[in-house]
């Protein structure tokens, strides 16, 4: 077959995209007089069905053995075009796209020396189809299980999702519990159910599920491999307690010396918990876990004269014996579902968060109105005797979204919904309550949004149209100076409660989930996606996804559609249990590498690595890529000092000829 | 399109404003003035209507405190608006009497208090202060401020900044009647035009200053000193405040103070300082180690802290307005702390909060001083 090459050129209108800054007729001229050009043709839309067939039928009749399509840029359709010649019987790797739109006619705005640039590309293309090579795709096997790190209620969806299409998923999850932040919220906009309500029973799902191996107080601590075979390694903490002793009866943290002592991370540090704990009455699992930063006796090694916890399990569970344990095994795919922090308030300190106990987040107003929080689920202010029901009660929204003062640029999405439902619920816990909304713009775009903002408004929650400056102190009260922008009317509006509607924010802790997987981060910080729109839980990484807000702010309808969505890309590699192989990768002419290792700096997939070979008795050290992690970006080939790297399809000997012919080198 | 007021609405980035309100919602004079700066943002988009804009009187009331600046979500300057806007009448020579005499002063003698560059360094009279020429090596060139220079109730910071540099032994020098105006109130007053006065003394003053060979520049008031970091990209040395030099001094004990003081301070944040430049600890380090004294703070402190109306070329145009004055609600805070001693770390804090304490009649239980004529009593 790769005898003489017989070369067929398809033209494309692109409608007019094309043929309005390009004469579409003069390139075809053109094009039938270079070398080995048997066909040339050019039609309004190659892409389309007809346009194939043109193709097809010239492949089969004209005996071509080369294409080279003249249209869009090869991201649009090469892949359309390989599966044209694929379908002739053609490999479909002899095929060359020529871009002459994107890089052509879009760009220019004078026909006839369009016209000409569109020639030289077609001739440089018509250079390097000749010299291409057949190449084959290879394929390797998916290990059929799933790794999902973080157990919010993105982690808990895609695991179930997962494990109930009959694959296994290691669950590994930071904290003691399952549940993320989804299991601090009491009730959920707009609907207004009981978020423990819905977020439990999935909570419970996971840990009993036969596929879900579940890892809490678990930290990934190295990936390796690639799509289909990543070999992982999860460190489970010690948690000093036997997991299958543990009733979870609570009497250890009845007595233990600091109960009530250690700030509650759960409730937002208001209220207060021991060091051994359960973070919360449904946590899952329902197994105690001891603090090993403020426990007596293991920052000590004393606590009294034993432990109280151990005299008063009657199980025999708890275990200062206990040891971190490593697990190992390997998996298919990966889901990053490690979710979000809120912003900090202190971060913005003309609101005086970190001053005064009466301003507040939305977080911990969600603490202090769930049963569950601190105050069993009134809404007290302050401490001890000095707490007090406030009466006028202010939210602000947008604190550390839409503001570039902070470096947050992004609207987070789920604030102007969580401070419609919190003014609702403060007005069912308070009745005569006085709740004003300051704000700058209502978004409820989202399904009951609108109805539900309306809803709230004829309840008397007054919505107030200006962004607060700043909070001070007169009196007991505190002053919220703000303008009412629809009236042009600055204000200092005395409050008993500023509501902080603090926004969503990367984990703080996100870089350890970055240099496990290499995961790029969008401006906003977020993890990146493959494609805003067609590719929104890909990650550049093959097998890697994304669920939840660790992606971006979310409610939690489209954290779940998401997770669902990377469930579905997750086992759509694992149901059908091949993985293909990119065939344009480079490859390593071991018999010049001299083994420097410069492509194996450059490499971003650390798909080189140097490896030992005997060559006539003496180990040399030379440069192999790994096909698998291999992307074909070519920064190897480029790089490479003694030509010993080659990309295939861009091969020295295939892209030189293709550049001279545009009459840049000699 | 007219293409000159098109670039006021790309120059100000007007465009980019979603009218949110943080600006006067944050604006400290909005208790007492009618100034509304959003409303001016807005209405400046209209480009018939800038002139009109420009006469409106409360385009004066501002303080030039950048707390709509700071705080803007969208990162536009809404002062800088204001300022075009007095740019406007400045260049079109309808500007009143005192503006108008500040600037010519500013350009004539280097200074806007109407005074002769000959005398600029006739406090020093009776001081042993060193004074350096250009071309000196010196590790701390010391920049006095025209107020400071000038005013005779203001000339203590000075020559207690001479006393506390004597006493240390630290390497300084002044630059003596040379010294010209930062321009910073130049700029506030509205001399913003391309190639005008303020860009002519900032390139002046940047040679002047570029000619020692310092290591770092000392301004004394906040003023000098924010518009050197901010507004003066060229200059070769480091530029910081004295509070940054004194706290260094008290640190490395060049500076002791051995006499004590019994006194509740509280100190005020100059919105140059502090709000613009992030500087809130030098100054509190340095009263904490005066022996005796209790240091209180505002509840309007750092970040928060309420502008005393003195920058923004208030110096030269009143507020009509009969309700009180901020230095006034401040002093009253201070009052209710049981301060006996208001700290002030810059020249127009100074005047205007001594002002305050005096319309208030406190000046039996309470004294408002600068933070160097303090330490000027504490050491031998
Ligand atoms: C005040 C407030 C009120 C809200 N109210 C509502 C509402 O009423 N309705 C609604 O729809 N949405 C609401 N939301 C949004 C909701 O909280 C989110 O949509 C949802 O929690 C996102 O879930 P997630 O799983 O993506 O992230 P998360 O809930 O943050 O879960 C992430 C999980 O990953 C774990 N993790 C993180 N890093 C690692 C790691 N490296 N290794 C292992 N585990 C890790 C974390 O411990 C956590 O368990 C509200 C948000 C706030 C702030």
């Amino acid at each position: 077959m790769n005898n003489k090459p017989k070369i067929g050129v398809y033209v494309c209108h692109c409608g007019v995209n094309i043929s309005k800054m390009v004469d579409v007729d003069a390139v075809t001229e053109f094009a039938s007089h270079l070398p080995n050009v048997k066909v040339v043709r050019n039609y309004s839309y190659m892409c389309s069905d007809p346009g194939q067939l043109l193709m097809r039928e010239d492949i089969k009749n004209e005996g071509l053995n080369r294409v080279v399509v003249a249209s869009c840029s090869p991201r649009m359709h090469e892949m359309t075009f390989r599966k044209t010649l694929a379908a002739a019987g053609l490999n479909p790797y002899f095929l060359e796209m020529a871009n002459i739109r994107e890089q052509c006619s879009w760009v220019h705005e004078d026909r006839e020396d369009a016209t000409g640039k569109a020639k030289k590309i077609v001739s440089s293309a018509v250079a390097k189809v000749r010299l291409l090579e057949a190449l084959y795709e290879s394929e390797v096997n998916v290990e059929p299980a799933t790794l999902i790190i973080g157990a919010g209620i993105a982690g808990i969806q895609a695991a179930l999702d997962i494990a109930n299409a009959g694959f296994k998923v290691y669950l590994v999850e930071k904290s003691p519990s399952v549940g993320g932040k989804m299991s601090q919220l009491d009730k959920t906009f707009p609907t207004l159910d009981c978020s423990a309500c819905i977020l439990t029973p999935k909570m419970v799902d996971v840990a009993a599920h036969p596929n879900i191996e579940l890892m809490t107080y678990s930290k990934v601590e190295e990936i390796t491999g690639y799509v289909g075979n990543f070999q992982v390694k999860v460190r489970k903490k010690a948690r000093y307690v036997d997991m299958d002793k543990c009733t979870s009866c609570g009497v250890c943290a009845e007595e233990c010396r600091l109960a009530g002592r250690i700030p509650s991370e759960f409730n937002e540090n208001m209220g207060k918990r021991s060091a051994i704990y359960l973070p919360f009455p449904q946590a899952v699992p329902a197994k105690y876990t001891i603090d090993p930063e403020r426990c007596l006796f293991l920052t000590r090694g004393k606590c009294g004269k034993s432990p109280k916890c151990v005299d008063a399990c009657l199980a025999g569970a708890v275990n200062f014996e206990q040891q971190d344990e490593i697990a190992e095994f390997k998996v298919g795919t990966v889901i990053v579902a490690t979710g979000y922090d809120v912003f900090d308030a202190a971060k913005k300190p003309e609101y005086g968060y970190a001053e005064y106990e009466n301003v507040i987040t939305g977080l911990e107003l969600e603490r202090l109105v769930s049963a569950s929080g601190p105050t069993g689920g009134d809404i007290l202010i302050g401490k001890g005797e000095n707490a007090f029901v406030p009466k006028e009660i202010a939210f602000i929204k947008c604190v550390g979204s839409r503001d570039k003062s902070v470096g947050n640029e992004y609207c987070s999405r789920v604030c102007c919904m969580y401070t419609a439902k919190l003014a609702h619920l403060v007005g069912e816990k308070i009745p005569d309550a006085n709740v004003r909304v300051y704000y700058m713009d209502v978004r409820a775009f989202g399904k009951g949004f609108e109805e539900f903002y309306d809803r709230v408004r004829r309840e008397g929650v007054r919505y107030i149209r200006g962004n607060p400056s700043e909070i001070f102190k007169r009196g007991d009260k505190l002053v919220v100076k703000v303008e009412d922008t629809l009236t042009a009317t600055p204000l200092e509006d005395e409050v008993d409660l500023v509501v902080l509607a603090v926004g969503l924010e990367p984990r703080k802790d996100v870089r350890e989930v970055i240099d496990l997987l290499r995961l790029s981060q969008s401006s906003d910080k977020f993890f990146l996606e493959a494609h805003p729109k067609l590719a929104p839980v890909d990650t550049a990484t093959d097998g890697v996804f994304l669920a939840g807000c660790a992606q971006g702010p979310k409610d939690i309808p489209d954290t779940v559609a998401q997770a669902k969505g990377a469930a579905s890309s997750a086992l759509v590699l694992l149901s059908s249990g091949k993985v293909k192989i990119g065939a344009q990768i480079s490859f390593v002419n071991e018999a010049t590498c001299r083994g420097c290792g410069y492509c194996v700096d450059i490499c971003p997939y650390g798909a080189i690595e140097l490896v030992e070979i005997n060559r006539m008795g003496n180990i040399l050290s030379v440069a192999r890529v790994n096909d698998a992690l291999c992307k074909g970006c070519g920064a190897c080939a480029a790089g490479c000092l003694s030509g010993s790297v080659q990309q295939r399809s861009f091969m020295d000997r295939q892209i030189l000829p293709q550049i001279a012919v545009l009459g840049v080198m000699r | 399109m007219n293409t000159e007021i098109q670039s006021f609405i790309q120059k100000y980035d007007l465009l980019g404003c979603i009218q949110c309100g943080r600006c006067t919602g944050g604006c400290p004079v909005t208790v007492r003035t009618s100034l509304n700066v959003r409303r001016f943002v807005y209405n400046a988009l209209d480009e018939n209507m800038l002139d009109d804009l420009a006469k409106l009187p409360e385009v004066w009331d501002c303080t030039a405190c950048n707390t709509c600046a700071v705080r803007c979500p969208k990162g536009l300057k809404p002062v800088e608006v204001l300022i075009g806007l007095r740019n406007i009448l400045v260049e079109s020579g309808v500007v009143q009497p005192a503006v108008r005499d500040a600037l010519e002063s500013a350009f004539r003698e280097g200074n806007p208090w109407k005074k002769s560059r000959a005398t600029r360094s006739d406090w020093m009279d009776g001081l042993e202060v060193n004074i350096v020429e250009p071309g000196e090596k010196v590790e701390n060139l010391i920049f006095v401020c025209c107020t400071i220079a000038y005013d005779p109730k203001v000339q203590v910071i000075a020559k207690n900044l001479v006393k506390v540099l004597n006493k240390s032994g630290v390497d300084y020098g002044f630059i003596g009647n040379d010294e010209t105006c930062c321009a910073s109130e130049v700029y506030n007053l509205g001399e913003v035009g391309e190639e005008g006065l303020f860009d002519m003394m900032v390139e002046d003053n940047t040679e002047l200053l570029n000619s020692y060979d310092a290591a770092r520049i000392v301004a004394i008031s906040p003023h000098c000193y924010s518009a050197f970091k901010k507004q003066y990209p060229n200059l070769k040395a480091e530029v910081i405040h004295y509070t940054h030099l004194v706290k260094e001094l008290l640190e490395d004990k060049k500076l002791e103070l051995t006499k004590e003081l019994p006194k509740k301070i509280v100190f005020h944040d100059p919105c140059f300082l502090g709000k613009q430049n992030n500087v809130f600890d030098e100054p509190r380090y340095i009263l904490s180690q005066i022996p005796g004294a209790e240091l209180v703070e505002f509840d309007r402190s750092k970040q928060r802290s309420l502008c005393c109306e003195g920058g923004g070329g208030k110096m030269w145009v009143e507020t009509e307005s009969r309700k009180e004055r901020l230095a006034e609600t401040r002093i009253g805070d201070a009052k209710d702390l049981g301060a006996g001693l208001v700290a002030v770390a810059c020249p127009f804090c100074f005047l205007t909060m001594d002002d305050a304490l005096k319309a208030k009649g406190f000046e039996e239980e309470m004294r408002v001083a600068e933070i160097l004529e303090i330490l000027g009593e504490l050491i031998d």
